[in-house]
């Protein structure tokens, strides 16, 4: 099913019950959340508490162990390879450690999501979505560059212009601020916000920068013992005299 | 501690043949990564064809100017350039280049996919719809099968020619006589279990370099735990193979 044949309303996420579990360590228990189309979630949860597991389940690099998880209507853990790959273009990954190529310049890098779709976009096309994505972060000039001559926000960026290159419906940003000095985190947070007009995408960011938080969330999922433990927007969660919600905050 | 370390090495060997099995199922089926198959052979041959041809080149002058005085004194000079041949293109050149690959090629592919794999550069791949165990591992487990048999090829030919320049310091032997003399005994039951040989060789250093390097764990350090652990075992390996191939040709009476 594809995203124009669903409601205006349904969720282009949407996760029940999800459990995951590494031998006795049990990760995600009971997880629940929902993102709905244009929309910014922020899932917040301490280092170690199974965030990147979750969106690693998402976008079908691990496999949960119980659960519902609809992208898009389709249920990820059943999904075929080829299935799996057509679903990946409308969902685009933004890993932590940016996981650039780094033995390919910045035009390789955002060349290598379209070897798939050769075909379909053709080959002289494929230089101006290049630069199209490359201007869309503001690095034009990087493109014959190495990844390994940027700095830390230039390849973060690089990164998010390489998940941008199919024009992906939803973006799953694992900790796009972690490692960065603030003003560089501020400027990646702004990005993001600029990218959900641009592209008009519904996004899932990881975080717990609660500067990026506060700039980026229009809601806010919290992520303690392995389920959904509260819900709300930013300033109704800061409002929130729960002691596991507050440390966030203070 | 014994048993721990037999448990370790026995689940290992059943962890990189199942690995074996993956690149059988995956290698024989489209898509083809060709581009980065050519580039990858490219990439072995540049990387070691300086070394593989000097260390084939004394091999040949050694080995001759050692057997010089036993040939001497058994006044079988004549067989001189016959016998270092044989040795030379049936043992020595295939299991030096092999050992010299699995230590450039072997360590620089645990090396590279290790740290592709912490950077989560391997998990990139996938999720942009390139199959990375295609484009990874099968081109570079094929690359060296490829490219270690036209290593050893070489090698054997530089090789003949030190024996010549051998030959030639303690007497006078014309190119023409020597080849004569080489190619009375060297016949192709010499060369073609040798060139089989490497190919072992290269799928055996391709395949635990990719296995180390492709289930690297624990961050930056895991990388270099892989790059020096898939030299160890692929040239324990080498060993092995070269073992299995002289009982092998010695029951099909290939000598
Ligand atoms: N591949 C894996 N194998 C075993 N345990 C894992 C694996 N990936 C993650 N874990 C465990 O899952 C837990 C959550 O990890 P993660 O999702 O990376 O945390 P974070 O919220 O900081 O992103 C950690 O305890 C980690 O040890
Ligand atoms: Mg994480």
């Amino acid at each position: 099913m594809s995203l124009e044949n669903i409601a205006p309303s349904s969720p282009v996420i949407h996760i029940r019950g999800l459990k995951k579990s590494f031998g006795n360590n049990a990760v995600l228990r009971n997880f629940d959340m929902d993102l709905n189309p244009g929309e910014n979630v922020v899932v917040l949860g301490k280092s170690g508490s199974g965030k990147s597991v979750l969106i690693k389940c998402i976008i079908g690099l691990m496999q949960p162990d119980e659960g519902d998880l609809l992208v898009f209507g389709d249920n990820v853990p059943t999904l075929s390879h080829d299935d799996l790959d057509k679903m990946r273009v409308k969902v685009g990954f933004l890993f932590q450690s940016n996981a650039l190529y780094d033995s390919m310049t910045v035009r390789e890098n955002l060349e290598f999501p379209l070897r798939r779709h050769w075909i379909r976009t053709g080959k002289e096309n494929v230089n101006d979505l290049v630069m199209e994505a490359l201007t869309n972060v503001g690095l034009a000039d990087t493109v014959d560059m190495m990844p390994g001559e940027l700095s830390g926000g230039m390849r973060k960026r690089i990164a998010l212009a390489r998940t941008l290159i199919l024009k992906p419906k939803i973006i799953l940003y694992d900790e796009p601020t972690t490692g960065l000095d603030p003003i560089t985190a501020k400027e990646i947070s702004n990005l993001m916000l600029d990218i959900q007009k641009k592209y008009n995408t519904s996004s899932i960011i990881i975080s717990h920068d609660m500067n990026c938080v506060r700039i980026t969330a229009n809601r806010i999922v919290m992520l303690i013992d392995g389920y959904c433990y509260a819900n709300g927007t930013y300033d109704e969660l800061k409002r929130s005299d729960d002691k596991r919600i507050r440390q966030f905050f203070d | 501690m014994k048993s721990g370390f037999l448990y370790n090495l026995l689940t290992e060997t059943a962890d990189i043949y199942r690995f074996a099995l993956r690149f059988f199922k995956e290698g024989f089926r489209p898509r083809y990564e060709f581009g980065e198959l050519i580039r990858q052979c490219y990439y072995i041959g540049n990387k070691t064809l300086g070394l593989v041809g000097i260390t084939g080149f004394i091999m040949g002058l050694v080995i001759t100017i050692q057997s010089h005085p036993s040939m001497e004194a058994f006044g079988a000079e004549s067989w001189l350039p016959s016998v270092v041949s044989v040795s030379l293109v049936r043992e020595i050149v295939p299991v030096i280049t092999a050992l010299i690959c699995a230590g450039k090629i072997g360590s620089g592919i645990g090396a590279e996919l290790g740290s592709m794999k912490v950077t989560e550069q391997i998990d990139a791949m996938e999720v942009s719809g390139t199959n990375p165990f295609k484009y990874l591992v099968v081109t570079r487990v094929f690359a060296t099968m490829l490219m270690i048999p036209l290593l050893v090829i070489l090698s054997d030919t530089i090789g003949l020619y030190g024996a010549y320049l051998g030959v030639n310091m303690k007497q006078v032997v014309s190119f023409h006589l020597f080849t004569n003399q080489v190619f009375e005994k060297l016949t192709y039951a010499d060369v073609m279990p040798s060139i089989i040989k490497s190919f072992f060789f290269g799928f055996a250093i391709g395949i635990i370099g990719c296995f180390k390097g492709y289930n690297t764990t624990n961050g930056t350090q895991g990388v270099g735990r892989a790059a020096n652990s898939a030299v160890v075992a692929a040239t324990f390996v080498v060993f092995l193979i070269d073992l299995m191939a002289a009982q092998i040709a010695d029951i099909l009476h290939i000598t």
